[in-house]
């Protein structure tokens, strides 16, 4: 199944973003003065780093040893048996060490860090994921972490603010604004501000200034090239479509990229509609924001008609953040991948179908993307193929769920 | 000639440096804006910086954070702005105002809708500060089409290079952020905040402000000893910020502040 009609030339969809970080309209860095020079040598760094043999051998060493690569490609046959159409395998990222896509990026920006001589590492987090895999790299490596977190949010995830102080780092509660990932992100760029000397900034997601979006997805694309592999040598083909979740889009860039000029394979990202999209209680910024400028770059947004970011909701809170990479804004206009959203209803339904047919409890956020799974896999073909970026494990979440079902633990 | 560029002229004619008070527009409440406006000017302000409020202000500290949700609460907006610009000029038709703050609500608003309305507000100037100019190329030509200086900063980080592009890209003046922070951090170095001006003059004859980490008025009066154009916001702010319950009260204390600034500085032009 294709739902991509075939441009005559087929573009290099892999060849953005241009030298100052464009996708299209989008990208780009909108950051303050004093932050223009960092994001200049971080850029140089990175650009250097991803050729340079001995960085990107030691990268390869500790993702095969510290976090477990590559991931499986794992054939769901009961899930598929059971919708009925594509064969739907799920690339294991759960199975990654901290459980989640987030250490793939955490651990290639720490090596970064390391090699421009930074010795204090911040970082930002809404759910709590990559602030535990930001202290777990820290840690590590033995450099001084600090992690911004919503207050609201540090109520919502006391285990891993937990996790985060037993790895060593400082969870600082964030007051201000909605209390909540957003919120954190600003308090982040005012430390990065203040302290940019001896400071690195990890970004958990491919959203920022230049080369955010570009390095989170270049460390992220692992999982997209290993998942690629594995499908070809599994069936000798390529598959029909690929489906991952989408907050600020790191796991689905990560899966998406290298197949970006495969034009058979369709793609979709799945946004979270909360209590629903017309009730405007959600976190879907390309299924129902528009254009606007956040977070040193140029993306959709959920916005009010003055232009201020309006609060967000999603069950989930890693997919509750108001804007979205700009390479998935571009993807979007262009008519690359196709954007969809999924109600919390939806997600906490696909949560327990996953458990009880696969024994494998996936993170909320990912519940999104199995929800659009079994919506999708009866449309392709039989003897087809789905891959869906299985992007991180449940048990964060099991307090939740048990709250929304009246369960008490 | 610009109203920016004919009070540095008149300033220079004295031997007198620039005042330029920054409060955030709406707080603590709408009301209020326009009345102070005045009293700053009365106080001895020379030019107005006045704050676009935004829901996620990265580059403020905690002072203009907390004056932009107040100010948010009721639902200030950007065309909220220009309302009490156009009421401000309907008494003073002199005082340049430079409307300071972030990209996204003029991006929403549309850039040639809002320098068309701004300049029939009567703003001068506008300072974005997450655009730097490789950014800003659209939004610089719009403004300067409508008579509206684009202001932008340059940074302790800021190299020669950059330095020489943002000069050419600025009118009115250029604001140099004297340290590496955020609004209202601690205090300044003023014999770095001198070699960076230095470095500046040798790139623009536009006049140099200076800003952040000025909240007293011998800082502002050894600032003015070097700078064309001392900004102080966050401590006017939090004089805002203790009042709100007594409006008349809180713009009383700012011009008090203020009052002091203007007369360190002028005494220590003449010493």
């Amino acid at each position: 199944m294709s739902t991509v009609s075939k441009p005559q030339q087929t573009p290099d969809w892999r060849a953005f973003p241009d030298a100052r970080g464009h996708f299209g309209p989008y990208g780009g860095q909108f950051v303050s003065e004093t932050l223009m020079e960092p994001l200049e040598e971080l850029r140089e760094a990175y650009q250097r780093y991803l050729k340079d043999p001995e960085f990107l051998a030691e990268l390869d060493r500790d993702l095969a040893q510290y976090v477990g690569r590559p991931s499986p490609l794992y054939l769901a046959e009961r899930l598929t048996r059971e919708l009925g159409g594509a064969r739907v395998y799920l690339k294991r990222e759960d199975l990654n060490h901290t459980g989640a896509h987030k250490v793939n990026n955490t651990i290639g920006q720490a090596l970064l860090a390391k090699r421009m001589g930074k010795t204090r590492i911040i970082a930002e987090t809404g759910a709590g994921q990559h602030g535990v895999a930001t202290a777990t790299v820290a840690a590590r490596l033995g450099l001084e972490c600090v992690v911004y977190m919503g207050a609201d949010d540090i109520q919502r995830q006391s285990p891993n603010v937990y996790r985060m102080r037993l790895l060593g780092a400082r969870v600082v509660p964030v007051s201000s604004g909605s209390r909540t990932l957003k919120d954190a992100l600003n308090e982040a760029m005012r430390d990065w501000v203040t302290n940019v000397d001896n400071t690195f900034y990890i970004i958990g997601t491919v959203a920022g200034p230049h080369p955010y979006p570009a390095m989170v997805r270049d460390f992220q694309s692992v999982i997209g090239r290993e998942a690629r592999a594995q499908y070809l040598e599994a069936t000798g083909e390529l598959p029909d479509a690929l489906v991952a979740c989408v907050g600020g889009g790191s796991n689905a860039i990560g899966l998406f990229h290298p197949f970006l000029n495969d034009a058979d394979v369709a793609m979709y990202g799945v946004e979270a509609a909360g209590d629903g999209i017309e009730t405007g209680r959600h976190s879907a910024p390309l299924c129902a924001g528009k254009p606007g400028v956040l977070h040193g770059n140029r993306t959709y947004l959920m916005e009010d008609v003055d232009g201020q970011i309006t609060e967000t909701h999603s069950v989930s809170a890693g997919l509750d953040y108001p804007g979205v990479g700009p390479e998935h804004a571009w993807l979007k206009d262009v008519g690359r991948v196709q954007y969809v959203s999924v109600t919390d209803d939806e997600a906490l339904s696909a949560f327990h179908r996953l458990t009880r047919t696969e024994g494998i409890i996936p993170a909320l956020e990912t519940s999104h993307a199995i929800a659009q799974v079994i919506k999708l896999a009866p449309q392709v073909r039989a003897d087809g193929g789905i891959i869906v970026n299985l992007s991180g494990r449940g048990d964060k979440d099991i307090n939740t769920v048990a709250r929304m079902e009246g369960i008490e633990l | 000639m610009s109203r920016i560029a004919a009070r540095f002229e008149s300033l220079r004619s004295q031997g007198r440096k620039a005042l330029i008070p920054y409060v955030t527009a709406g707080d603590p409440e709408p009301a209020n804006t326009v009345p102070l406006m005045h009293e700053l000017v009365e106080a001895g302000a020379d030019i107005l910086e006045l704050g676009v409020p935004f829901s996620d202000p990265m580059a403020d500290g905690p002072v203009i954070q907390q004056a932009c949700e107040r100010a948010l609460k009721h639902h200030v907006s950007l065309r909220g702005v220009l309302g009490m610009v156009r009421e401000f000029r309907r008494d003073n038709t002199t005082t340049p105002v430079v409307l300071m703050g972030y990209l996204n609500p003029v991006e929403i608003m549309g850039y040639e809708t809002f320098a068309r309305e701004a300049a029939e507000a009567g703003v001068d100037g506008l300072l974005t500060v997450d655009l730097p100019p490789e950014e800003g190329g659209d939004l610089v030509q719009t403004l300067s089409a409508n008579g509206i200086d684009p202001i932008f900063l340059l940074a302790p980080t800021s190299h020669e290079a950059r330095i020489k592009a943002i000069c050419g890209a600025a009118s009115g003046f250029v604001y140099y952020v004297s340290l590496k922070g955020v609004t209202g951090a601690a205090s300044l170095d003023v014999d770095a905040v001198a070699e960076k001006l230095s470095l500046i003059r040798q790139h623009t004859d536009l006049p140099v402000g200076v800003g952040f980490g000025i909240s007293d008025a011998s800082t502002a009066a050894c600032v003015a000893r070097v700078a064309d154009a001392v900004v102080v916001g966050s401590a006017l702010v939090k004089l805002l910020a203790a009042n709100t319950q007594d409006l008349p009260a809180g713009r009383a204390a700012v011009a008090s502040l203020l009052g002091e600034m203007r007369q360190a500085m002028d005494a220590s032009q003449q010493a």
